[in-house]
């Protein structure tokens, strides 16, 4: 038997986060009843541990390792970059959010550590295995993360729903790789591409692989027709929750398609392209139209999320590593937009009352100017509107697909972002044109979250106005992997 | 037909008959024992694939334990089957076409023409001395360390989050915590009160009262 150590440095964030993770929970027990705040800023503080190895070690290279089940290349350094940056803001605003309602308690910092750990793994990931279990990691997090509101009906309801539905998403993901399996005899990404690139492989069974993994990929990206549970989930879930829930775990999404997709399936491309384009004109349609009916800006923003699967489908549609570069540019985009919008219902949620109906938001221009200034800059970005981030992602998406020669895609992606305009001008009109029936000045639940969601509002802004520097980082994380 | 044929099909027939059995039987108790049904045969193929080490894995840990444990859950909850039970024949029209049509889906795909003997030969039969257990244990350690522990993170998750979802902490009044540090710290006077209290004076009774 020859048996080499594996080389542990490219693994380093992830052990650094998992042993942060296991002491917080540990100290949790212990500090819990003396300092309130002890649990919160001992998470950020691994955060940025965690971050700042990955930055340390920044790599330009390809490095396997753990006998192929491990892959650190730039790609997975800049998704899990931005992942820490983001959940930063995320327990910035959970923390605010789970005083001012009076609930919560450590274990959601604790789940939100090991849900970002699974999300880690998923990025990381090179065989089938280390896939499944990074996504179950991440799921197991988050099921328990919506429930942790016991005394509300509600989020037990979304948490047992989300993970009904997970568990089949699950069956389905792991048949699609067991057939994967069977045809091609492998479980490492970069042997299954290799495998199939031969073309003596039974295609059939290939393609009905792809089926079940490709469902299995959509349900947990929450793309239609395997929409079901993201508008009850998100409108169930405390609002601190849906901010996690709507933002990350599309990164980690973005990685597991890509992985799978590109890196261990370019030579089925015909195959899942033909699904994806089913998928994504599905996601189009429900996501702009179905979103104009919802009175609740959680479920707006649930129903416009599905609508923004389907632009980030569209990069991937394109087949080439231009497209995949842009779909990750808009992944990104959307998480980071995503932390404003939702994040603004917490700064504005004063007292026990979620304060989540779009009718909530009527005449906020007259009772706290500079937040609804804030709220229009994360609406405008959302809806595509030119100098904000979100018209360059939604740009470089269409390019892309217009240029792999899917003109009626690329036409149908713009009249549902038309029709979606409608619903984010709709919250604007509310916050400028309508007379608020209360008009007493409403103050911000504390000042940290309202600079943190004043600053990246204006990031918004400011990366609209100069996009470049922001695209050709994912253009170079994508061009640089493979 | 060979025995060893004739072993896998009964076995076959006996982990789907029970499976089916347990999704439809109305009692979750015998729904759970229809389970353990379905185990041990699974075990029986596996150990018919030569995959001695995980049959009697699964004997000894699922329906050893875990089912034991599940049963004794089941008794003990209160589950009211005629909530369970409703919309089953509703919707049992479309679910039954919707699972034959993706039966015989499958079935062109994975049945004999694609994963038949020709396709796929019979290996060859493992020789007497061969340790079933060391051929799984060593890529276990080795090759697939890092799923190993990962699957380990995935145990720990779960148990905080069953933890952190059952375990109800109760305001102190309702229950009573010994607290060592406030019973050191006490002193004689946070226990213990002198009070000057006024002459307890006695209510003249009325003259009338008294006569009756």
């Amino acid at each position: 038997m020859n048996f080499v150590i594996p080389n542990f440095a490219p693994a380093i964030p992830e052990i650094a986060l998992l042993i942060l993770a296991s002491v917080v929970l540990i100290g949790d027990t212990i500090w819990s009843k003396r300092c309130q705040n002890a649990t919160y800023y001992a998470t950020q503080l691994s955060l940025i541990i965690v971050g700042w190895l990955i930055v340390d070690s920044f790599t330009v290279h390809q490095i396997v390792t753990f006998d192929g089940s491990f892959v650190r290349d730039t790609l997975s350094d800049v998704l899990k970059i931005f992942t820490v940056l983001i959940a930063l803001g995320i327990f910035l605003f959970a923390r605010t959010s789970m005083q001012e309602k009076k609930y919560g308690s450590g274990e959601f910092y604790v789940l939100g550590l090991f849900a970002i750990l699974g999300m880690f793994v998923m990025i990381s990931a090179y065989n089938l295995i280390t896939l499944y279990l990074g996504l179950e990691i991440m799921s197991l997090s988050l099921y328990a993360i919506i429930a942790l509101h016991r005394n509300s009906g509600v989020a037990v309801e979304a948490a047992s729903k989300y993970f009904v539905l997970g568990a089949l998403a699950t069956g389905m993901l792991l048949y699609g790789f067991s057939m994967i399996y069977g045809a091609t005899g492998e479980i490492n990404f970069d042997k299954i591409a290799a495998v199939i690139a031969t073309g003596q492989v039974d295609h059939t069974v290939l393609a009905f692989g792809v089926v079940f993994v490709v469902i299995g990929l959509i349900f947990k990206m929450g793309g239609a027709p395997f929409h079901m549970w993201v508008p009850d989930v998100y409108h169930g879930a405390p609002t601190a929750v849906t901010l996690f829930l709507g933002t990350i775990p599309k990164i980690a999404a973005f990685a597991m398609v890509y992985r799978l997709m590109v890196e261990a399936m370019p030579g089925l491309l015909k195959d899942w392209q033909q699904l994806l384009i089913i998928v994504t004109v599905l996601s189009l349609i429900v996501g702009s139209i179905v979103a104009i009916a919802q009175d609740n800006l959680k479920r707006m923003l649930a129903y416009s999320g599905i609508g923004h699967v389907g632009f980030i489908l569209l990069g991937f549609i394109a087949g080439t590593f231009d497209g995949f570069a842009s779909a990750m540019y808009y992944v990104l985009v959307y998480a980071i937009t995503g932390l404003v919008g939702f994040g603004m219902m917490i700064v504005l949620g004063k007292g026990r009352q979620e304060f989540d109906r779009i009718d909530d938001f009527k005449g906020l221009n007259a009772r706290n100017p500079w937040l609804a200034l804030m709220m229009l800059f994360a609406m405008f970005s959302m809806a595509g509107v030119p100098p904000f981030i979100g018209f360059f992602a939604k740009l470089m998406v269409i390019e892309e697909v217009v240029k792999a020669g899917f003109v009626w895609l690329a036409v149908v992606a713009v009249i549902t972002a038309v029709i979606s305009a409608f619903y984010y001008l709709r919250v604007v009109k509310v916050m400028y044109f309508d007379v608020p029936e209360d008009t007493t000045p409403i103050k911000a639940v504390n000042r940290t979250t309202q600079w943190t969601a004043s600053f990246v509002a204006i990031a918004l802004l400011v990366f609209g106005l100069i996009p470049s520097g922001f695209i050709n980082l994912c253009y170079n994380a994508v061009a640089l992997t493979h | 037909m060979t025995f060893e044929t004739f072993i896998f099909y009964l076995l076959g027939f006996i982990a789907a008959a029970s499976g089916l059995m347990m999704i439809t039987v109305k009692n979750p108790v015998k729904a759970a024992l229809w389970l353990v049904l379905a185990f041990i045969a699974t075990a029986g193929l596996w150990i018919l694939a030569q995959a001695e080490f995980l049959g009697l894995v699964l004997i000894l840990v699922y329906v050893g334990a875990v089912m034991v444990l599940f049963l004794f859950v089941v008794m003990m909850l209160d589950i009211n089957l005629v909530v369970l039970k409703e919309g089953f024949t509703r919707y049992l029209p479309i679910g039954a076409v919707a699972a034959l049509a993706t039966f015989a889906l499958i079935y062109m795909v994975v049945g004999p023409d694609r994963f038949g003997l020709q396709a796929f030969p019979a290996p060859t039969p493992l020789p007497a001395d061969a340790s079933n257990t060391k051929m799984i244990a060593v890529p276990l350690y080795t090759t697939h360390v890092y799923a190993f522990i990962l699957a380990a993170v995935l145990l720990l998750v779960g148990i905080v989050a069953a933890i952190s979802l059952t375990l109800r902490r109760r305001p102190p009044k309702e229950v009573q915590y010994q607290d060592i540090d406030a019973q050191v710290k006490v002193q004689a006077k946070d226990r213990f009160e002198m009070i000057k209290m006024a002459p307890v004076v006695e209510p003249e009774i009325k003259k009338e009262e008294k006569e009756e």
